[in-house]
Order: structure tokens, then C-alpha cells, then sequence
């Protein structure tokens, strides 16, 4: 997830733009009524974002249900890394922070909020770490792109583009808080 | 990082991932569930030749809270008493299977013997040799001094002017926490008699006085933590010093010298203490004085250690198989097993 550099020029070589600044916007304010509408209102609800652009997300989800419903919306950041089954595949990574919500999460609604859901591992890990920490009343989960290829029974309540890839194909997400500009770009794997 | 040897094989940014890692750890420390998944599968030996308390233990809890299998081996009642040597001892326990060998060893060097011969492929932790260096202990006091001082994630402790003072001849906690303090910044001065500074400390990369009073007004005026070190009566075979009671006046932490500090200065101790000797029991209890703390800081600190050298490819299954050979740790020759433990 690196930010795209100069979309025009390699558009055919490198990948193409699925999700734009505007989209993205769309996405997040469909997302923040249907959590609304699912849960009838804002009680109880709490978002936590996986690190890192899930929490720019839920940041941004927060805001809106703000808007929308009024009143403070609680939101955190829930560190999965601990958690993972690939950590002996992969490059030792340092662990994000965890910061919860002082009210807690115990019998609330967990909104969990990643960028890509992909393989559902991480979410799998956010399960484990989520009953470390509180026991919420229920679990949902919410990510700004589907790209399928599940390997759990794990799928999201909320969706803001369902996106059909192919597994050499790489997502890109990049958000203005992070990587200074927002843009969903798919690249296709370079031989 | 392959072994945890020695901290000058640390430089800035991987010393401070270390400490960023254990901030984290010691977050999942304050909940109700302290036990994580991570190393679920791994096993890690506590293979201890010398006497430890609270190292040891620190170690055990670190391995237990991130799931990992724990074997404890002293070398009391072992077959170390029966005559085993270290290889032998490595090689029973490579053929256990351990990924991670936390070693404590009365000779200079041991550690690092271990991690360099192929007797065992495990990742090899320091957790004191000799005179030579506890890397975990160096790291848990930057920690403190870092939560206490700086606060900040992410951050070295520069400009920090720390005194360490006390027997830093037989300290493996000065030497590791003079290289690490200096890798990460800060000002070290070691206060000591003449006969407690080891030859050559003028290549170390720190000041040394004998005065702890000129040392704790400080040239600068400013000492952001004095660090006292143990009077190791067990190493103690010569006189170094006519008595304890001369030692206590010129160089213990009394009431008098801890209000000479500022107010912000922390007060350190490695443990165990001698009460009377080099601290106090009001300078010890009191409520700058982080010792209970750095005893906690030292689980999150070894949690991080485990975690940074047990998760990753590198210590995957499968590229140990068709690797036996030597992985070596960077940047240190070999030292002769009886060459620092004979001093």
C-alpha cells in the first residue's frame, strides 16, 4: 500500500484507479447510515480501526455518524500483530498500538474497520485480540473494499466496494491522513 | 536481530524499536488477559549457570505471557554438578528442539560462544556473563529512564545525563548500560573508588569520577538519574575498599545526596540491593525511586526481546533445516571463554 506515482503516465502497465477521493467520501457516508439504520442509532456503538489505515477510517467513520446522529461516537485502534498466524512467514513486524475507548467495549457494538478485506486472516486475528480485551455484545465489521478471496468464513456487514481481483493483483489503498492523497488503485503483479 | 549478545551490537533505531516494541508489550500488561498468543509452538530455555533471581523469573514470565514453552535449567542440581560442559549441555538442548537459549553464565563470552559454535540453532539471548554484559538489564533501565524522562515513543534519550555509581569493575549492567545510553544519546558519568573502575574505562564513551558529590551537582548543574550498582561482595577477592562503612559515606545514596537532586531525577537500582551498603532504605523507598518499576519494565523489555528475535522468517521451521551452519551476530569477534571470567 505505497502511494500511487503519477497515475496518467504507466495507467495501462502499473494498474488503474477504482475508488476516487469523491467515491471514497460516498462510500464512508453509505457505510455510516447503514450502521445506523442496522443498529438503530448510535447507542452502544463503538469503532475500532486495525492499524494503519483502518483507523484513518474509522476516524473518518466517527465523523460522520457525528454528523449525521450527533453526539460523540467512541473510536480506537485495535493492534492485531500479536494475533496473526503468519508471523513466521513474514519479516518480523513491530506491533501498532492498541488504544481502546475509556469507556471500554464490554457489551457494546464492535464496529471493526479495515481498509482491504482480503484472506480474512487479519480479521480472524482482530477476533482473538478483540476477546482479549472486553466481551462486546456483537461484532461487526466494516472495510472500504471487498477484493474476495477468503480463506475463513469471515465476511463484512458493510462494504464500500465489493472489488473481483484476481490473486496477482495487488489493492492499494491510499488515504489523505496517511499517504497525503485519497485513491483505491488496483496493479496487476509485474512479471 | 539474530542474537541479543551484547548492546553494541544496537544502534539508535533498532535499540528503539526495542523499547517502542516493549511499550506496546507492557500495554497488554495492564490488562485483565495479560497472555498472548504470539509464540504459541516455540519453546525457550532458560539455561542459567548462575545464581538469579529475579532475571530469571523476569525471563520466564516474559516467555509465558507470549504463549511459548518454557523449560528452566539451573546448573544446581544438573548435570552441569556431574561435570558437563557447556557444548554438551547446548547440544542436549538443541536436540529439545529450543528456539530461543536465554543464557546466564559466569564467564565473560559464554553467550556469545554459544551463538557463534552451531551447537544450537536457537537464537541466542545475553542475560549475563561474567563481568561482561547484560544487554536485557540496559535495555529495561532505557526503558524507565525513557518513560520517566522523555515519554515519548519513537524517541532516544538524547541529552539525558545520567551518574552510575558503585562497582562498575565487575558490573556487566555498566558496561552494557554505558554502550547502550550512549548509542541512544545520553551522558553517562561513573562515579567510582579508583579501585572499582576497570582498566581502560577511558575508551569508554562516557566521563568517570571518584567525587559523587561533584558528580551529582553535575558540571552542567543538571542529573536527570543516578544509577547504583551493586557492591558485589561475591567477586569481592581483594580489598578494594578499607570498609563498607568508608564506602557507604563517599559513595552509598543517602537522604543527604538524594536531596542534592533535582526534582525530576529518578533514582535506579538494578537489584538486589545491599540496604546501608550503596543505598539507603530512604533512598530506595522513595518516590522517585523506580526499582519495583524497572523489575516490571524488565518483563515488557524481555517480552519485546523475544518477540522481535522468535517472530519473522528468519527463525521459521523451514529455513532452519537446510541451514545448519553458523549464523554469525554482527560486528563481534570471538572471545575466549576464560579470558573475561578469570579478571
Amino acid at each position: 500500500m505505497t502511494t500511487p506515482d503519477s497515475p496518467r503516465e504507466d495507467e495501462d502497465l502499473a494498474g488503474h484507479t477504482v475508488l476516487e477521493s469523491s467515491e471514497i467520501r460516498r462510500s464512508l457516508t453509505r457505510i455510516a447510515h447503514e450502521l445506523l439504520e442496522r443498529n438503530k442509532g448510535s447507542q452502544d456503538l463503538v469503532l475500532l480501526g486495525i492499524p494503519t489505515r483502518g483507523v484513518t477510517l474509522a476516524d473518518r467513520l466517527a465523523e460522520r455518524l457525528t454528523e449525521i446522529e450527533g453526539g460523540p461516537i467512541p473510536v480506537g485502534s485495535l493492534d492485531v500483530t500479536l494475533h496473526r498466524d503468519d508471523l513466521r512467514r513474514q519479516p518480523t513486524r513491530a506491533p501498532g498500538a492498541t488504544h481502546l475507548p475509556p469507556e471500554g467495549i464490554d457489551d457494546k457494538v464492535v464496529v471493526l474497520v479495515d481498509d482491504v478485506l482480503f484472506s480474512g486472516r487479519t480479521i480472524r486475528a482482530a477476533l482473538d485480540a478483540l476477546s482479549d480485551v472486553g466481551r462486546p455484545r456483537a461484532v461487526r465489521l466494516a472495510v472500504l473494499v471487498d477484493r474476495g478471496h477468503r480463506e475463513l468464513p469471515i465476511r463484512a456487514d458493510h462494504v464500500g466496494k465489493n472489488l473481483p481481483t484476481s490473486l496477482t493483483e495487488r489493492v492499494h489503498v491510499s488515504l489523505r491522513e496517511v499517504d497525503g492523497t485519497d485513491l483505491v488503485r488496483i496493479e496487476r503483479a509485474r512479471a | 536481530m539474530r542474537h541479543l549478545l551484547s548492546t553494541a551490537d544496537l544502534d539508535r533505531d533498532s535499540a528503539v524499536t526495542i523499547l517502542d516494541v516493549a511499550e506496546q508489550m507492557s500495554v497488554t500488561q495492564q490488562r485483565e488477559i495479560k497472555k498472548l498468543p504470539t509464540l504459541r509452538g516455540r519453546t525457550v530455555v532458560n539455561l542459567f549457570f548462575e545464581d538469579s533471581t529475579r532475571t530469571r523469573i523476569s525471563f520466564e514470565a516474559a516467555a509465558k505471557r507470549l504463549s511459548a514453552d518454557v523449560i528452566n535449567f539451573s546448573a544446581r542440581g544438573s548435570s552441569v554438578s556431574k561435570g558437563e560442559s557447556l557444548k554438551d549441555t547446548a547440544l542436549t538442548l538443541e536436540a529439545m528442539g529450543a528456539d530461543a537459549v536465554v543464557v546466564r553464565h559466569p564467564a565473560s563470552g559464554a553467550p556469545h560462544r554459544l551463538a557463534v559454535s552451531g551447537w544450537t540453532r536457537g537464537c541466542v539471548v545475553n542475560a549475563g556473563d561474567g563481568t561482561h554484559e547484560h544487554p536485557t538489564q540496559a535495555l529495561l533501565d532505557a526503558f524507565t529512564l525513557r518513560r520517566h524522562l522523555v515519554g515519548e515513543p519513537g524517541t532516544d534519550l538524547a541529552g539525558l545525563r545520567v551518574v552510575l555509581v558503585g562497582d562498575v569493575l565487575h558490573s556487566r549492567v555498566a558496561r552494557s548500560g554505558v554502550r547502550l545510553l550512549n548509542t541512544l544519546g545520553a551522558h553517562v558519568t561513573l562515579v567510582a573508588p579508583p579501585t572499582l573502575l576497570p582498566v581502560g574505562v577511558g575508551t569508554w564513551p562516557c566521563a568517570t569520577s571518584y567525587d559523587l558529590d561533584a558528580a551529582l551537582q553535575g558540571e552542567h548543574g543538571r542529573v536527570d538519574a543516578v544509577m547504583m550498582l551493586r557492591v558485589q561482595r561475591e567477586r569481592m577477592n581483594a580489598a578494594y575498599f578499607p570498609s563498607a562503612r568508608e564506602y557507604s559515606r563517599r559513595y552509598g545514596l543517602d537522604a543527604r545526596r538524594l536531596g542534592m537532586l533535582p526534582e525530576r531525577a529518578v533514582v535506579m537500582h538494578p537489584g538486589p540491593m545491599n540496604r546501608g551498603l550503596e543505598i539507603s532504605a530512604q533512598a530506595a523507598d522513595c518516590p522517585r525511586s523506580t526499582i519495583v518499576e524497572q523489575v516490571s519494565n524488565g518483563v515488557s523489555v524481555r517480552m519485546a526481546v523475544l518477540y522481535l528475535l522468535l517472530s519473522g522468517e528468519r527463525s521459521a521451521p523451514p529455513d532452519r533445516a537446510p541451514t545448519p551452519g553458523l549464523t554469525v551476530s554482527a560486528g563481534r569477534t570471538a572471545r575466549d571463554l576464560t579470558a573475561g571470567g578469570a579478571r
